[in-house]
């Protein structure tokens, strides 16, 4: 799994109500108009002009706040194909994990990363490219990975139970 | 070494002997908990190619983030959730006339000490106050667990927070915790297990225990726990005769961190937009303008918040250009209010009393703000746009700083009307 994008940078504590606003959490239920309000409130111009496999760098904390899996799912679907941070906060990381999009915690890349510039991340071998040289990252654990490379945890879960009926 | 209460319990329900903090552990819920999402969360169940909830006994549903609906998409939605439960005999369902899910599971008898809770709300860290293992989870994770009753968990790591000294006039539980995550940040415990402790929490009701574990999430937390004791044993015969058992961290445990946390000289704290750690004491914030006043919410809208705040509020009239709303927190909750005449001194003051619910806490209903606006609330965030509106401003303090500053129209401090 290796992906290549261009960089929107932001900074610490991006929470989930800036990502995908509360009002939107139940009335909106297709992804692809989930995608059209994200980061709405901390970047107007990102949903304009996103393309897909943009990566997403920012400081600390990305993704505080609710539990709603919107925040992960409104960006997989605005194109989105890795966020890379100094941390994550724990819902979002799970949810971003169970919807398939790849995450990254690396300060070091992030110090050294600027928005706009072209970045490459292999994920099974921990490693990101950027301008500024190569950063190493522990790759995520196998379970984990698994969920990933299912394609998120519903695909995942449907995978495992016919296993487990097979056996 | 002795074991923290997360070790424990995380081995007692992945079903092994010991576990260790950073592991990863599958485990099964004892409790899971959904709210307006159901139907979401029912959608993904029904993609894993299943029919049939495995274990419908666990699962809780309060709706309570948009009721009673405010459009026919919010109706629809409710529509959905109630076929679902019928469809899967789910029978631990609350319809729009219960309350907030925080308050309706611990009430309904739902939460006892040493299970595992989990919900699909970031808010289900409130349940560590009975001494459950409680965390919130997304969507994909419920349907997940609705299918295969299990999930994997990271074992966190503790920091005890020592709670100590005597609290002042003025200073409620909603202000220790406001201090606590202005100190340590919106990221200062992520993905830790946070132990609330010491005389101040021994001396505390439930309710200032909700809310402490409430807010744990706020500065990242996986769960809040306050060790049950007597208040608690008291506080659940009355709502269960389920048995439990209570898990506690040993003596000898060493926390990754201890925190002394001495909160005799504090004054009423304010988290200023729009972060909820960028907490202040009111003495910089006063004079702030505020144009609606909010009591309620699963942080603050039980019994206790709304008492204090009719004892402020007491034959007095709020600002003329201030909209003060008071959600009581559960029906049972309204009930009590009513009953003891909370409600009429609330009322007679110029409040709104609104029914039980989330409420305009999360922008979705009854209280959006307008651009410019700025809404002083009890709430639990006040990030940008949470209430409806990126161009306004929230503040966050207690019921008692709420009700005080809706007399005057703009934040003041609560302890110059005790003297």
């Amino acid at each position: 799994m290796s992906i290549k994008g261009k960089v929107w940078k932001y900074g610490d504590d991006v929470n989930t109500d800036v990502i995908f606003p509360g009002k939107y959490t139940y009335t909106i239920t297709d992804p692809k108009e989930m995608a059209t309000h994200a980061l709405e409130d901390l970047d107007p111009k990102f949903t304009k002009e996103v393309e897909k496999e943009d990566i997403i760098v920012a400081g600390r904390n990305f993704g505080c706040g609710s539990s709603r899996e919107q925040a992960a799912t409104c960006l997989k679907y605005a194109g989105v194909g890795a966020i890379v941070t100094e941390s994550f906060a724990r819902i979002f990381f799970r949810n971003a994990i169970n919807q398939g999009l790849p995450l990254v915690q690396c300060k070091e890349a992030v110090e050294n990363i600027s928005s706009g510039e072209t970045i490459t991340i292999d994920f099974e071998k921990g490693k990101l490219s950027c301008k500024k040289g190569v950063f190493n990252f522990p790759p995520l654990p196998e379970s984990v990975l698994g969920i990933l490379k299912d394609g998120g945890l519903i695909p995942h879960t449907k995978k495992m139970l016919k296993i487990k009926e097979g056996e | 070494m002795g074991k923290t209460f997360a070790e424990k319990i995380l081995a007692l329900k992945s079903g092994r002997e010991s576990v260790i903090t950073g592991e990863i552990v599958t485990v099964s819920p004892d409790v899971v908990m959904s709210h307006d999402n159901t139907a979401a969360i029912a959608k993904k169940f029904k993609q894993i190619g299943i029919n049939k909830v495995k274990h419908p006994e666990k699962i809780v549903i309060p709706l309570d983030h948009c009721v009673p609906a405010a459009t026919e998409k919010y109706a629809t939605n409710h529509k959905e959730i109630r076929e679902f439960i019928q469809e899967q005999k789910i029978e631990n369902f609350y319809d729009i006339n219960t309350g907030v899910c925080h308050q309706v599971l611990p009430e309904k008898g739902h939460i006892i000490p040493g299970t595992l809770v989990l919900g699909a709300d970031s808010h289900t860290t409130t349940y560590g106050a009975f001494g459950a293992f409680s965390a919130g989870i997304g969507r994909s994770e419920v349907a997940s667990i609705w299918a295969t009753d299990e999930i994997w968990l990271r074992v966190p790591e503790t920091i005890k927070i020592n709670i100590k000294g005597e609290i002042p006039p003025g200073i409620y539980p909603k202000d220790i915790i406001l201090h606590i995550i202005g100190d340590l940040g919106a990221d200062g415990a992520l993905y830790k297990a946070v132990e609330f402790s010491g005389k101040v929490i021994r001396e505390m009701n439930i309710g200032g225990r909700m809310t402490l574990c409430n807010m744990a999430v706020e500065m990242g937390a996986k769960i809040g726990y306050v060790e049950p004791d007597e208040t608690t044993i008291q506080w659940l015969a009355a709502r269960t005769n389920k048995k439990y058992e209570i898990i506690k961290s040993d003596a000898d445990t060493e926390y990754e961190k201890t925190i002394d946390c001495d909160i005799s000289d504090l004054e009423p704290q304010i988290a200023c937009p729009h972060t909820v750690d960028n907490v202040k004491p009111v003495s910089e914030v006063v004079g702030t303008r505020i144009d609606q006043a909010l009591i309620g919410t699963c942080t603050n809208g039980r019994l206790e918040d709304l008492k204090i705040a009719s004892e402020i509020l007491r034959g007095k009239k709020i600002y003329n250009r201030v909209r003060l709303l008071v959600f009581p927190a559960s029906m049972e909750v309204f009930a009590q209010a009513m009953e003891t005449g909370i409600l009429q001194e609330l009322v007679k003051s110029g409040a709104v009393i609104m029914n039980p619910g989330c409420g305009p806490c999360l922008g979705a209903h009854e209280g959006a703000l307008a651009p410019g606006e700025v809404c002083l609330s009890t709430a639990n965030r006040n990030f940008k746009g949470r209430m409806g509106c990126k161009e306004a401003e929230v503040y966050l303090a207690s019921p008692a700083t709420v009700a005080i500053s809706s007399l005057y129209g703009e934040i003041t401090d609560v302890r110059g009307d005790l003297k």
